[in-house]
């Protein structure tokens, strides 16, 4: 297994297939009434964020405590720099000398994660960076429209909203390709990248288009702040073209999935009956990111893949 | 005291001269050009296998004194210099306080002569402050006894259309260049790379192209206008490379520079995240280095400069994002030139020595730098074309340590500089003055 986890791209079909396949395995441990296996006993792992995130440092924080590792937070703010307070690289040798064995990583600039894995011997798991990449946003993604729609190849997969600015965008359309899906990216021109085509993705600015066809729509987070930079004129005129609401919803293929890394904006990117349905994962998503996050934890720092845990 | 250099290939790309030759140096001046000289009372040094050039002029240097000294000092900017063969260098008025007044560069001018390994020769700013608001003491400075004639807002483009001509029409009276850092400020705004694939798919924020270009021609149109002299500063895309090519064949009184990294390297390295390639303008694609190379051959690029920005270990050593740009230039660049340039068959020596020599002492109108004849300022480099070296950041003359070069193999070394007839460096070592 690799050593650290920074980009999608380090990642073949069959070790995302492994990575997911070892999750369906320790997702049956969450059922059982004592959480806990063994396997990372006496080992350290921290959880490095320096961007708030609760939901991503809990899930990190539980998975690690499940297979019984000694667990740190760090938290510390992304703005910092060498005049004010730690820098980045003191931070990273200052957990090296205490001897933690892996850093989960959130840094809001963009190949952070990548400089900390030339400082330290520990292995490093990317937990967002910037608008780079979030690799564990797109393995639980894998694993739940697996678990809904069994076979990822040739699924058709909308990624809606702004794509300029999301980590989740990115991984997610590295990882889908892997796995042989296709992928629309939709939203306003201002927040799609045209050179978004280079990673294997089609682009359109309409999702009246292809909502139709989808079998997966995921809708990324509408921040407010786009809004300030001018780049769609109305909060009230984005959800009019490219947020889901019921009219859109009825054109769906009756077993297409509705899916959001959350927070979500609800009356922005989707309605707030819409994000109740049935069809809309959401709530699955998380419960399946605390399986994967467990199965990275155990292949990057725990056993071989041959033992995989006895259950 | 004459000093015989013996075996050497004496290329002037002034007079055209190419051939083994020796070269007699007494009192600063270059006495003799002829096939072995004989004298009893000189002092031989065998340069066989090594170029003999006139020494190199570096149009953009950032020695940042006064204000960094952490960073650099103009004596250890000038030893620097000197290793990499350099007689002449421009310093760039974006200093703490800026060198937008008499003083300041009269105190750089004379931190130079005190340091006394090449000539330093302060450009000065265009605005106050470097804010493109109100007028620096143009004249102020051109009169001084640093006799400036670049003035610059270097690290800025000047956004005010209006306030850029009247600058190019009050420089008229004072035989002065109009330099800039083509910039448009909202276009680039919070860039921290190239624009393109690569930009898109590393999540970090891009500058265009167009960011550059727009301000090309704006200031071409305007030196058209005025009849100001205008260069551009580090050029740096495809886009520009035309506008200036166009421009001169408009018969517009534009000239252009191109750095190293720019002709070395795309933004391909950065998938690194190496803030240490980290610089503005950003490292581009490969077709607009391609035209840089094009435009360094055909002469719409006039002169080869550094750019040379040493930054203080701790400041590029931290998120990308938050890393200063710039990077040190001088000790690297005859190396990149002969091994990106020459090697690869794209130029003549004849023609990179011209780029780094020649036409930027022309420009920058320093009569005694850029030739090397019987009669002129001993201002000479001697360099082996061939050999190789492994850049060792630790080993730089200069206190910055930031290039995207380190371990890289390079061929073209520089063995002896003689400045104004005084050897700066022997055998690849600054002896003035030591190391600072």
């Amino acid at each position: 297994m690799i050593k650290h986890l920074l980009s999608m791209d380090q990642l073949s079909k069959e070790d995302i297939t492994k990575i997911l396949d070892t999750a369906a395995s320790l997702q049956q441990v969450t059922s059982r009434p004592i959480k806990k296996l063994p396997t990372l006993r006496g080992r350290t792992v921290c959880n490095l964020f320096y961007e708030a995130s609760t939901r991503t440092r809990i899930s990190f924080e539980l998975a690690a405590k499940r297979l019984s590792a000694d667990v740190i937070n760090f938290s510390a703010d992304s703005k910092s720099s060498v005049a004010k307070g730690e820098s980045f690289k003191d931070t990273a040798w200052t957990l090296e000398a205490m001897g933690v064995d892996a850093i989960i990583v959130r840094h809001g600039s963009s190949g952070a994660p990548l400089q900390l894995s030339k400082w330290v011997e520990a292995s490093v798991i990317n937990a967002g960076d910037g608008a780079h990449e979030h690799p564990t946003q797109a393995l639980l993604d894998l694993f739940s429209m697996r678990e809904h729609l069994k076979d990822l190849e040739g699924l058709h997969v909308g990624i809606v909203g702004d794509i300029t600015h999301s980590r989740v965008a990115r991984s997610g359309v590295k990882g889908l390709v892997t796995m042989g899906a296709e992928v629309t990216l939709v939203g306003p021109p201002t927040l799609v990248p045209p050179q978004a085509e280079a990673w294997g993705a089609k682009i359109s600015y309409s999702l009246d288009d292809v909502i139709g066809d989808l079998d997966i729509c995921y809708l990324l987070r509408v921040q407010q702040e786009r809004q300030a930079e001018q780049l769609f004129p109305s909060l009230r005129e984005y959800a009019a073209n490219w947020g889901l609401d019921a009219k859109r919803v009825a054109r769906m293929k009756p077993d297409a999935l509705v899916m959001h890394p959350g927070p979500m904006n609800r009356g922005v990117e989707i309605a707030a009956d819409v994000s109740e349905l049935p069809r809309a994962i959401i709530l699955g998503q998380v419960a399946n990111g605390l399986a994967v996050r467990m199965s990275l934890l155990y292949l990057m720092l725990g056993g071989s893949e041959d033992e995989v845990p006895a259950i | 005291m004459t000093t015989i250099l013996t075996g050497g290939r004496v290329i002037d790309p002034s007079s055209g001269r190419d051939e083994i030759l020796d070269v007699a140096i007494e009192d600063g001046v270059v006495t003799e050009l002829a096939p072995n000289i004989r004298r009893s009372d000189a002092d031989s040094l065998n340069v066989e296998g090594c170029v003999v050039s006139p020494g190199f002029v570096d149009m953009h240097t950032h020695l940042r004194e006064p204000g960094r000294e952490d960073e650099e000092t103009i004596a250890s900017a000038s030893a620097a210099a000197a290793a990499g063969g350099f007689t002449a260098v421009c310093a760039m008025p974006n200093t703490d306080p800026v060198a937008d007044n008499a003083a300041i560069v009269e105190k750089v001018w004379a931190l130079g002569r005190e340091a006394g390994l090449v000539e330093v020769i302060p450009a000065g700013a265009l605005s106050k402050g470097l804010r493109g608001e109100k007028m620096a003491d143009i004249g102020e400075m051109a009169r001084s006894v640093a006799r400036v004639r670049l003035f610059t807002d270097d690290g800025h483009g000047v956004q005010d259309s209006l306030f850029v001509r009247r600058v190019m029409e009050y420089l008229l009276a004072f035989d002065g260049i109009y330099a800039e850092h083509c910039e448009d400020a909202a276009l680039a705004a919070g860039g921290q790379m190239h624009e393109g694939d690569r930009s898109a798919s590393l999540g970090l924020r891009g500058v265009p192209a167009e960011a550059e270009e727009l301000m090309a021609a704006r200031d071409i149109a305007l030196a058209k206008l005025t009849g100001c002299p205008l260069h551009l500063l580090h050029i740096s895309t495809l886009g520009t490379v035309e506008l200036v090519r166009r421009a001169k064949a408009d018969g517009i009184a534009v000239t252009a520079e191109a750095t190293p990294h720019h002709f070395s390297l795309t933004d391909a390295y950065l998938e690194s995240f190496d803030p240490n390639g980290k610089v503005n303008p950003p490292l581009r694609a490969e077709a607009d280095r391609v035209a840089i190379v094009a435009g360094l051959k055909d002469g719409t690029i006039d002169a080869i400069a550094t750019d040379h920005a040493p930054h203080a270990i701790e400041e590029k050593d931290q998120e990308f994002e938050f890393a200063p740009p710039g990077l040190v230039g001088l000790e690297t660049a005859l190396a990149l030139g002969i091994t990106n340039l020459v090697d690869t068959g794209e130029l003549t020596l004849t023609r990179l020595i011209e780029l780094m020599s020649t036409a930027p002492a022309r420009l920058l109108g320093l009569g005694d730098q850029g030739r090397i004849g019987s009669g002129s300022a001993a201002n000479v480099t001697v360099f082996d074309p061939s050999e190789g070296w492994v850049v060792e950041p630790a080993a730089f003359n200069s206190h910055g340590r930031n290039t995207p070069f380190a371990g890289a193999r390079l061929n073209g070394k520089v063995r002896h500089t003689f400045f104004r007839g005084v050897q700066t460096v022997r055998d690849g070592a600054v002896t003035v003055g030591a190391r600072v």
